[in-house]
């Protein structure tokens, strides 16, 4: 049976993992393939690897980490952190990386996807959507969280997906850093709109959070970084707890 | 030990050379004859679409080089789905080396399959030291259906062909390259072959 997967994040500046508490307050944790390898070890099941880094250097710095990431560990990972383009995508993927996420510039340009997708399979396409409840309706903000648009996220991942998105990672910004618990509302509708896997992010505090998001969330995999960093949950207890609790995973 | 990776216009090549030098092989890619027939062992790996994938082929004559290798060949992933007969994926006759359809799921559960599922009936001596339902990742829209060649079974919405093998010629559905300690062994167990 297709399990559940517990996909660790990293937030990466200049190769280093950092993490950010809600979207601010930056704390360097280490270095980013040595921690990636670590979770590998105990049992993640794919990793994340979300690029900050803001110069001009970022290319290069980038695609060097992606190599040593590539080399080292013998699990799926994403990398993602402002990709803009084709020739951006083709450059993580020829040096080793198995998926994207593309944001901002996607909702900026939702062609986008489509070309991604068209050239290189939708498998390796996934949509970051950041989304916020507000006013009575779940929106798309952009650049970290920092700016609001006017697209409702339910409209935003239909679309999205038609464009040829393989794959939702869906964070609340609501919940992210909370530590009390997924967005359930929010993933259960998307996971029932689309038929591609949906990521769920943002919120993840205790173990039982993964039981209810995958549970009643309906998500395929959940996203979570300080728990993991801050060795608050241990993925192999974490994943011993769920199948306990009767949620399909990799043990 | 020559082993070659076949070099077309399919992804994830490099994913495949990084896992062997993990278990201490320096692989070469090529997409010439006479390189690939030389090989002790090839593999024939990708990600991508099965109709550009095979006029790629074709075009370049490497369907002929491909059928008529007597070493052990790895197909993996789209390079499995191109070894059987025939693709529903824009509709294209493929290598025919396995006598398997190859069709896309239906959408009773969500396509594409992501992540990791088990395989089981195990029986090849390149799932040699590998346990039943050991967990191997996957990513594919489109699944080969099981048949007298399918050396291992998965379960998606049907069973399916995780892995097949006929002759020299073997076929793995799922990444052994991403898939952790136990993709490793795979890879070792054909290497050794």
């Amino acid at each position: 049976m297709l399990t559940k997967r517990i996909i660790p994040c990293l937030d990466v500046k200049d190769g280093q993992t950092v993490k950010g508490i809600n979207f601010l307050n930056i704390q360097s944790v280490g270095d980013a393939v040595e921690l990636g390898a670590l979770y590998a070890q105990m049992g993640a099941d794919e990793l994340v690897f979300l690029d900050i880094t803001a110069t001009h250097e970022k290319r290069k710095t980038l695609s060097e980490l992606v190599t040593r990431i590539a080399k080292h560990i013998n699990i799926p990972f994403t990398v993602g952190g402002g990709i803009s383009s084709v020739e951006d995508v083709s450059v993580l993927l020829n040096c080793g990386a198995d998926k994207i996420s593309v944001n901002s510039a996607a909702v900026r340009n939702p062609q986008l996807i489509h070309d991604l997708a068209s050239q290189f399979g939708s498998q390796c396409v996934v949509l970051a959507v950041d989304t916020k409840f507000e006013n009575g309706d779940w929106y798309v903000y952009l650049n970290g969280g920092r700016i609001a648009t006017p697209i409702k996220t339910m409209d935003w991942v239909k679309e999205a997906v038609n464009l040829g998105a393989g794959e939702i990672l869906l964070t609340s910004m609501n919940h992210d850093g909370t530590k009390d618990g997924f967005a359930l509302d929010i993933t259960r509708a998307v996971s029932e709109a689309v038929n591609v896997p949906i990521i769920a992010s943002g919120g993840a505090g205790k173990m039982e959070h993964f039981t209810d998001v995958f549970k009643q969330g309906k998500a395929d995999a959940a996203l979570a970084a300080s728990i993991f960093h801050y060795k608050e949950i241990d993925i192999s207890d974490l994943k011993t707890f769920l199948r306990n609790e009767g949620v399909e995973v990799r043990l | 030990m020559n082993v070659v990776i076949i070099k077309y216009n399919a992804g994830n090549i490099r994913s495949v050379i990084y896992a062997l030098e993990r278990i201490g092989i320096q692989a070469t890619i090529s997409d010439d004859p006479d390189v690939i027939a030389s090989a002790d062992k090839v593999i024939f790996p990708g990600v991508g679409e099965a109709t550009s994938a095979m006029k790629y082929i074709r075009e370049r004559g490497l369907d002929k080089v491909i059928c008529s290798l007597q070493q052990p060949v790895l197909g993996i992933c789209l390079g499995l789905q191109l070894m059987c007969a025939h693709s529903e994926e824009g509709d294209v006759d493929c290598l025919g080396i396995f006598p398997q359809q190859v069709k896309l799921f239906p959408p009773k559960e969500k396509v594409p399959q992501i992540g990791w599922n088990d395989i089981f009936d195990l029986k090849s001596p390149v799932l040699d030291g590998i346990k039943e339902h050991s967990y191997v990742y996957f990513v594919h829209s489109y699944y080969a259906e099981s048949g007298e060649n399918t050396i291992a079974t998965a379960n998606y919405t049907m069973n399916y062909s995780a892995a097949l093998h006929k002759d020299n010629f073997y076929a793995m559905q799922y990444h052994p390259e991403k898939s952790g300690d136990v993709g490793e062994q795979m890879l070792r167990n054909f290497i050794n072959l």
